[in-house]
Protein backbone atom coordinates (compact mmCIF):
# COMPACT_ATOMS: atom_id res chain seq x y z
CA UNK A 1 0.00 0.00 0.00
CA UNK A 2 1.38 3.75 -1.29
CA UNK A 3 2.52 5.37 1.87
CA UNK A 4 -0.40 6.65 4.07
CA UNK A 5 1.77 9.27 5.53
CA UNK A 6 1.44 11.32 2.43
CA UNK A 7 -2.22 10.86 3.33
CA UNK A 8 -1.69 12.37 6.67
CA UNK A 9 0.32 14.78 5.60
CA UNK A 10 -2.43 16.32 3.44
CA UNK A 11 -4.87 15.93 6.87
CA UNK A 12 -2.37 17.76 9.00
CA UNK A 13 -1.90 20.67 5.72
CA UNK A 14 -5.77 20.91 5.80
CA UNK A 15 -5.81 21.38 9.69
CA UNK A 16 -3.10 24.19 9.73
CA UNK A 17 -5.26 26.39 6.73
CA UNK A 18 -8.84 28.23 7.46
CA UNK A 19 -10.79 25.85 5.99
CA UNK A 20 -13.49 27.95 4.11
CA UNK A 21 -16.69 26.41 4.68
CA UNK A 22 -19.01 25.21 1.38
CA UNK A 23 -21.94 27.21 1.25
CA UNK A 24 -24.08 24.90 0.27
CA UNK A 25 -27.06 26.71 -0.94
CA UNK A 26 -24.90 29.01 -3.81
CA UNK A 27 -23.80 25.66 -5.03
CA UNK A 28 -23.08 24.53 -8.41
CA UNK A 29 -24.06 21.02 -9.63
CA UNK A 30 -22.72 19.37 -12.46
CA UNK A 31 -24.02 16.18 -13.45
CA UNK A 32 -22.64 14.09 -16.01
CA UNK A 33 -25.11 10.96 -17.48
CA UNK A 34 -23.59 7.74 -16.87
CA UNK A 35 -25.93 4.91 -17.17
CA UNK A 36 -25.49 2.51 -20.44
CA UNK A 37 -25.89 4.56 -22.78
CA UNK A 38 -23.87 7.43 -22.00
CA UNK A 39 -20.98 5.56 -20.72
CA UNK A 40 -20.87 3.79 -24.33
CA UNK A 41 -20.91 7.01 -25.79
CA UNK A 42 -18.26 8.51 -24.36
CA UNK A 43 -19.28 9.49 -21.05
CA UNK A 44 -15.83 8.37 -18.89
CA UNK A 45 -13.44 10.57 -20.11
CA UNK A 46 -15.67 13.62 -20.16
CA UNK A 47 -16.58 12.84 -16.33
CA UNK A 48 -12.87 12.62 -15.69
CA UNK A 49 -12.17 15.88 -18.09
CA UNK A 50 -14.91 17.92 -15.86
CA UNK A 51 -13.03 16.45 -12.51
CA UNK A 52 -10.04 17.53 -13.53
CA UNK A 53 -10.38 20.87 -14.66
CA UNK A 54 -12.88 21.90 -11.73
CA UNK A 55 -10.02 20.80 -9.07
CA UNK A 56 -7.53 22.41 -11.49
CA UNK A 57 -9.07 25.76 -10.86
CA UNK A 58 -10.21 24.84 -7.42
CA UNK A 59 -13.62 25.15 -7.67
CA UNK A 60 -14.36 25.05 -4.29
CA UNK A 61 -18.40 25.38 -4.91
CA UNK A 62 -18.49 23.37 -7.92
CA UNK A 63 -19.98 19.36 -7.25
CA UNK A 64 -19.40 17.17 -9.90
CA UNK A 65 -21.50 14.10 -9.63
CA UNK A 66 -22.73 10.76 -11.91
CA UNK A 67 -26.48 10.70 -12.48
CA UNK A 68 -28.92 7.87 -14.64
CA UNK A 69 -29.71 7.95 -17.79
CA UNK A 70 -31.13 11.73 -18.77
CA UNK A 71 -33.82 9.97 -21.72
CA UNK A 72 -32.20 11.72 -24.44
CA UNK A 73 -29.71 8.88 -25.35
CA UNK A 74 -29.34 10.01 -28.63
CA UNK A 75 -27.67 13.14 -27.59
CA UNK A 76 -25.09 11.52 -25.23
CA UNK A 77 -22.79 11.88 -23.33
CA UNK A 78 -24.83 14.89 -21.57
CA UNK A 79 -24.02 17.23 -19.08
CA UNK A 80 -26.17 19.23 -17.01
CA UNK A 81 -25.35 22.12 -14.95
CA UNK A 82 -27.85 23.24 -12.26
CA UNK A 83 -27.31 26.77 -10.88
CA UNK A 84 -29.57 27.75 -7.95
CA UNK A 85 -31.80 30.48 -8.97
CA UNK A 86 -31.19 29.85 -12.45
CA UNK A 87 -32.90 27.88 -15.13
CA UNK A 88 -30.59 24.66 -16.05
CA UNK A 89 -28.55 24.23 -18.76
CA UNK A 90 -28.09 21.03 -20.53
CA UNK A 91 -25.07 20.32 -23.04
CA UNK A 92 -24.98 17.75 -25.76
CA UNK A 93 -22.76 15.19 -27.38
CA UNK A 94 -19.79 16.74 -25.34
CA UNK A 95 -16.12 15.57 -25.57
CA UNK A 96 -13.46 16.08 -23.21
CA UNK A 97 -12.27 19.07 -25.19
CA UNK A 98 -15.86 21.09 -24.39
CA UNK A 99 -15.86 19.70 -21.03
CA UNK A 100 -12.68 21.71 -20.24
CA UNK A 101 -14.19 25.04 -22.47
CA UNK A 102 -17.69 24.78 -20.58
CA UNK A 103 -15.85 24.45 -17.14
CA UNK A 104 -13.93 27.91 -17.77
CA UNK A 105 -16.54 29.48 -19.96
CA UNK A 106 -19.34 28.79 -18.13
CA UNK A 107 -18.49 27.81 -14.33
CA UNK A 108 -15.69 30.18 -13.81
CA UNK A 109 -17.09 33.08 -15.76
CA UNK A 110 -20.42 32.32 -15.87
CA UNK A 111 -20.92 32.33 -20.29
CA UNK A 112 -23.24 29.67 -21.26
CA UNK A 113 -21.84 27.67 -24.25
CA UNK A 114 -24.56 28.21 -26.42
CA UNK A 115 -23.46 26.41 -29.33
CA UNK A 116 -23.07 23.62 -27.20
CA UNK A 117 -26.60 23.32 -25.63
CA UNK A 118 -29.30 20.96 -26.26
CA UNK A 119 -31.20 24.05 -27.86
CA UNK A 120 -28.56 24.84 -30.77
CA UNK A 121 -27.90 20.94 -31.55
CA UNK A 122 -31.65 19.69 -31.73
CA UNK B 1 -18.47 -1.26 -24.81
CA UNK B 2 -14.89 -0.53 -25.66
CA UNK B 3 -13.46 -1.63 -22.40
CA UNK B 4 -14.71 -3.83 -19.89
CA UNK B 5 -14.03 -1.23 -17.16
CA UNK B 6 -16.77 0.92 -18.78
CA UNK B 7 -19.11 -2.73 -18.27
CA UNK B 8 -17.78 -2.25 -14.16
CA UNK B 9 -19.09 2.04 -14.16
CA UNK B 10 -22.09 0.66 -15.48
CA UNK B 11 -23.17 -1.69 -12.88
CA UNK B 12 -21.85 0.32 -10.40
CA UNK B 13 -24.05 3.01 -11.20
CA UNK B 14 -27.06 0.17 -10.13
CA UNK B 15 -25.31 -0.16 -6.68
CA UNK B 16 -25.06 3.35 -5.96
CA UNK B 17 -29.18 3.33 -7.35
CA UNK B 18 -29.81 0.89 -5.39
CA UNK B 19 -28.61 2.88 -2.24
CA UNK B 20 -25.28 0.75 -1.73
CA UNK B 21 -23.31 2.16 0.95
CA UNK B 22 -20.27 0.38 0.40
CA UNK B 23 -19.43 -0.95 -3.06
CA UNK B 24 -16.98 -3.97 -3.58
CA UNK B 25 -15.33 -3.85 -7.20
CA UNK B 26 -12.78 -7.04 -7.33
CA UNK B 27 -10.91 -8.22 -10.24
CA UNK B 28 -8.74 -11.66 -11.03
CA UNK B 29 -6.92 -12.09 -13.81
CA UNK B 30 -5.33 -15.24 -14.18
CA UNK B 31 -3.14 -15.91 -17.16
CA UNK B 32 -2.34 -19.34 -16.18
CA UNK B 33 -5.81 -20.24 -16.50
CA UNK B 34 -6.62 -17.96 -18.68
CA UNK B 35 -9.55 -16.78 -16.43
CA UNK B 36 -10.49 -13.05 -15.78
CA UNK B 37 -13.24 -12.59 -13.12
CA UNK B 38 -14.67 -9.41 -12.48
CA UNK B 39 -16.43 -9.08 -9.33
CA UNK B 40 -19.16 -6.24 -8.64
CA UNK B 41 -21.01 -6.57 -4.75
CA UNK B 42 -22.84 -4.02 -3.06
CA UNK B 43 -25.14 -3.39 -0.40
CA UNK B 44 -27.72 -2.03 -1.25
CA UNK B 45 -31.45 -2.72 -1.28
CA UNK B 46 -31.24 -6.21 -3.25
CA UNK B 47 -33.88 -7.80 -5.05
CA UNK B 48 -36.21 -10.63 -5.05
CA UNK B 49 -35.91 -13.91 -6.71
CA UNK B 50 -38.08 -13.33 -9.25
CA UNK B 51 -35.91 -9.80 -10.03
CA UNK B 52 -32.81 -11.17 -9.71
CA UNK B 53 -33.47 -13.80 -12.55
CA UNK B 54 -34.94 -11.30 -14.46
CA UNK B 55 -32.05 -8.79 -14.26
CA UNK B 56 -30.23 -10.19 -17.51
CA UNK B 57 -33.05 -10.33 -19.98
CA UNK B 58 -32.82 -6.60 -21.65
CA UNK B 59 -36.54 -6.25 -21.71
CA UNK B 60 -37.01 -6.08 -18.39
CA UNK B 61 -36.60 -3.33 -16.48
CA UNK B 62 -38.03 -1.76 -12.71
CA UNK B 63 -37.65 1.39 -13.38
CA UNK B 64 -39.96 2.09 -10.25
CA UNK B 65 -37.83 0.18 -7.52
CA UNK B 66 -34.59 -0.69 -9.31
CA UNK B 67 -33.07 0.56 -12.45
CA UNK B 68 -32.08 -2.01 -14.93
CA UNK B 69 -31.93 -2.08 -18.46
CA UNK B 70 -29.03 -2.88 -20.79
CA UNK B 71 -26.60 -2.98 -18.46
CA UNK B 72 -26.52 -6.39 -16.66
CA UNK B 73 -27.28 -8.06 -20.00
CA UNK B 74 -24.64 -6.52 -22.13
CA UNK B 75 -22.65 -7.91 -19.71
CA UNK B 76 -23.67 -11.22 -19.72
CA UNK B 77 -23.40 -10.98 -23.36
CA UNK B 78 -19.48 -9.83 -23.58
CA UNK B 79 -18.52 -12.73 -20.82
CA UNK B 80 -20.52 -15.18 -22.82
CA UNK B 81 -19.03 -14.02 -26.03
CA UNK B 82 -15.83 -15.41 -24.58
CA UNK B 83 -16.88 -18.50 -23.74
CA UNK B 84 -16.93 -16.99 -19.96
CA UNK B 85 -20.82 -16.70 -17.87
CA UNK B 86 -22.46 -13.80 -15.62
CA UNK B 87 -24.12 -14.66 -12.33
CA UNK B 88 -26.16 -12.46 -10.13
CA UNK B 89 -27.11 -13.35 -6.42
CA UNK B 90 -29.38 -11.02 -4.66
CA UNK B 91 -31.15 -10.98 -1.46
CA UNK B 92 -34.08 -8.52 -0.60
CA UNK B 93 -32.70 -5.42 1.68
CA UNK B 94 -28.70 -7.02 1.74
CA UNK B 95 -27.64 -6.40 -1.67
CA UNK B 96 -26.38 -7.72 -4.97
CA UNK B 97 -23.55 -9.59 -6.43
CA UNK B 98 -22.86 -9.75 -10.27
CA UNK B 99 -19.85 -12.19 -10.86
CA UNK B 100 -18.65 -12.58 -14.55
CA UNK B 101 -15.86 -14.83 -15.75
CA UNK B 102 -13.64 -14.19 -19.09
CA UNK B 103 -11.96 -15.93 -21.02
CA UNK B 104 -8.79 -13.88 -22.17
CA UNK B 105 -7.57 -15.62 -25.50
CA UNK B 106 -10.73 -15.64 -27.01
CA UNK B 107 -10.99 -13.86 -30.25
CA UNK B 108 -13.90 -11.84 -28.93
CA UNK B 109 -12.55 -11.03 -25.65
CA UNK B 110 -13.01 -6.80 -24.85
CA UNK B 111 -9.69 -5.93 -23.12
CA UNK B 112 -10.76 -5.07 -19.39
CA UNK B 113 -9.06 -1.19 -20.25
CA UNK B 114 -8.72 1.18 -17.61
CA UNK B 115 -10.33 -0.29 -14.91
CA UNK B 116 -8.38 2.53 -12.62
CA UNK B 117 -9.92 5.54 -14.16
CA UNK B 118 -13.27 3.73 -13.30
CA UNK B 119 -12.72 3.26 -9.50
CA UNK B 120 -10.81 6.80 -9.27
CA UNK B 121 -14.08 8.20 -10.75
CA UNK B 122 -16.67 6.58 -8.89
CA UNK B 123 -14.54 7.40 -5.36
CA UNK B 124 -14.62 10.92 -6.81
CA UNK B 125 -18.76 11.34 -7.89
CA UNK B 126 -19.60 9.21 -4.95
CA UNK B 127 -18.18 10.96 -2.03
CA UNK B 128 -20.82 9.39 0.65
CA UNK B 129 -20.34 6.35 -0.33
CA UNK B 130 -17.60 3.62 0.32
CA UNK B 131 -15.46 1.87 -2.44
CA UNK B 132 -13.33 -1.01 -1.96
CA UNK B 133 -11.48 -2.03 -4.73
CA UNK B 134 -9.26 -5.36 -4.97
CA UNK B 135 -7.30 -6.22 -8.25
CA UNK B 136 -5.42 -9.33 -8.24
CA UNK B 137 -3.12 -10.58 -10.96
CA UNK B 138 -1.40 -14.13 -10.98
CA UNK B 139 -0.18 -14.31 -6.88
CA UNK B 140 0.01 -10.46 -6.42
CA UNK B 141 -2.67 -8.36 -5.47
CA UNK B 142 -3.63 -4.75 -4.08
CA UNK B 143 -6.29 -3.59 -1.84
CA UNK B 144 -7.81 0.09 -2.11
CA UNK B 145 -10.22 0.73 1.03
CA UNK B 146 -11.91 4.33 1.09
CA UNK B 147 -12.87 3.20 4.44
CA UNK B 148 -9.25 3.20 5.33
CA UNK B 149 -8.24 6.64 3.93
CA UNK B 150 -11.25 8.12 5.66
CA UNK B 151 -9.68 6.49 8.67
CA UNK B 152 -6.46 9.04 8.17
CA UNK B 153 -8.50 11.51 6.99
CA UNK B 154 -10.42 12.38 9.50
CA UNK B 155 -13.04 14.68 9.24
CA UNK B 156 -11.42 17.84 8.36
CA UNK B 157 -10.38 16.41 4.68
CA UNK B 158 -13.05 14.97 2.29
CA UNK B 159 -11.79 12.32 -0.13
CA UNK B 160 -12.60 13.67 -3.59
CA UNK B 161 -10.54 17.03 -2.63
CA UNK B 162 -8.07 17.24 -5.02
CA UNK B 163 -4.87 16.31 -3.50
CA UNK B 164 -6.65 12.92 -2.19
CA UNK B 165 -7.82 11.75 -5.37
CA UNK B 166 -3.93 12.60 -7.15
CA UNK B 167 -2.80 10.82 -4.06
CA UNK B 168 -5.33 7.65 -4.87
CA UNK B 169 -4.71 8.56 -8.41
CA UNK B 170 -0.97 7.78 -7.87
CA UNK B 171 -1.87 4.45 -5.61
CA UNK B 172 -3.60 2.61 -8.07
CA UNK B 173 -1.02 3.01 -10.73
CA UNK B 174 2.05 2.77 -8.65
CA UNK B 175 0.00 -0.54 -7.02
CA UNK B 176 -1.03 -2.01 -10.64
CA UNK B 177 2.54 -0.89 -11.98
CA UNK B 178 3.40 -3.98 -9.20
CA UNK B 179 1.11 -6.36 -9.68
CA UNK B 180 1.68 -6.46 -13.12
CA UNK B 181 5.52 -6.67 -13.13
CA UNK B 182 5.28 -10.80 -12.72
CA UNK B 183 3.19 -11.11 -15.37
CA UNK B 184 3.77 -10.41 -19.21
CA UNK B 185 1.51 -11.94 -20.59
CA UNK B 186 0.45 -9.92 -23.84
CA UNK B 187 -3.51 -10.89 -23.43
CA UNK B 188 -3.86 -9.43 -20.49
CA UNK B 189 -2.44 -5.85 -21.53
CA UNK B 190 -5.02 -2.93 -21.68
CA UNK B 191 -5.36 -0.19 -23.90
CA UNK B 192 -4.71 3.16 -22.93
CA UNK B 193 -8.13 3.70 -21.49
CA UNK B 194 -9.46 7.48 -21.55
CA UNK B 195 -6.30 8.97 -22.90
CA UNK B 196 -6.23 7.12 -26.11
Amino acid sequence: MKSLAELQAIRDRARSQVILRENNDNAIRVLVGMATCGIAAGARPVLNAMVEEVAKRGLANVTVTQTGCIGICQFEPVVEIVTPGQEKVTYVKMTPEKAVRVVNDHLVNGNVVTEYTIGANS
Amino acid sequence: MRELSLNVMDIAQNSISAGAKLIEIDVCEEPRTDRLTIRISDDGAGMTAEQAARVTDPFFTTRTTRKIGMGVPLFKMEAEMTGGSLGVASQKGVGTTITAVFVPSHVDMIPLGDINSTVLLLITCNEDRDFVFHHKMDSREFTLDTRELRAVLGNEVRLNSPEVIQWIKNCLSEETQFIKEESTDEVFSGTSGDQG
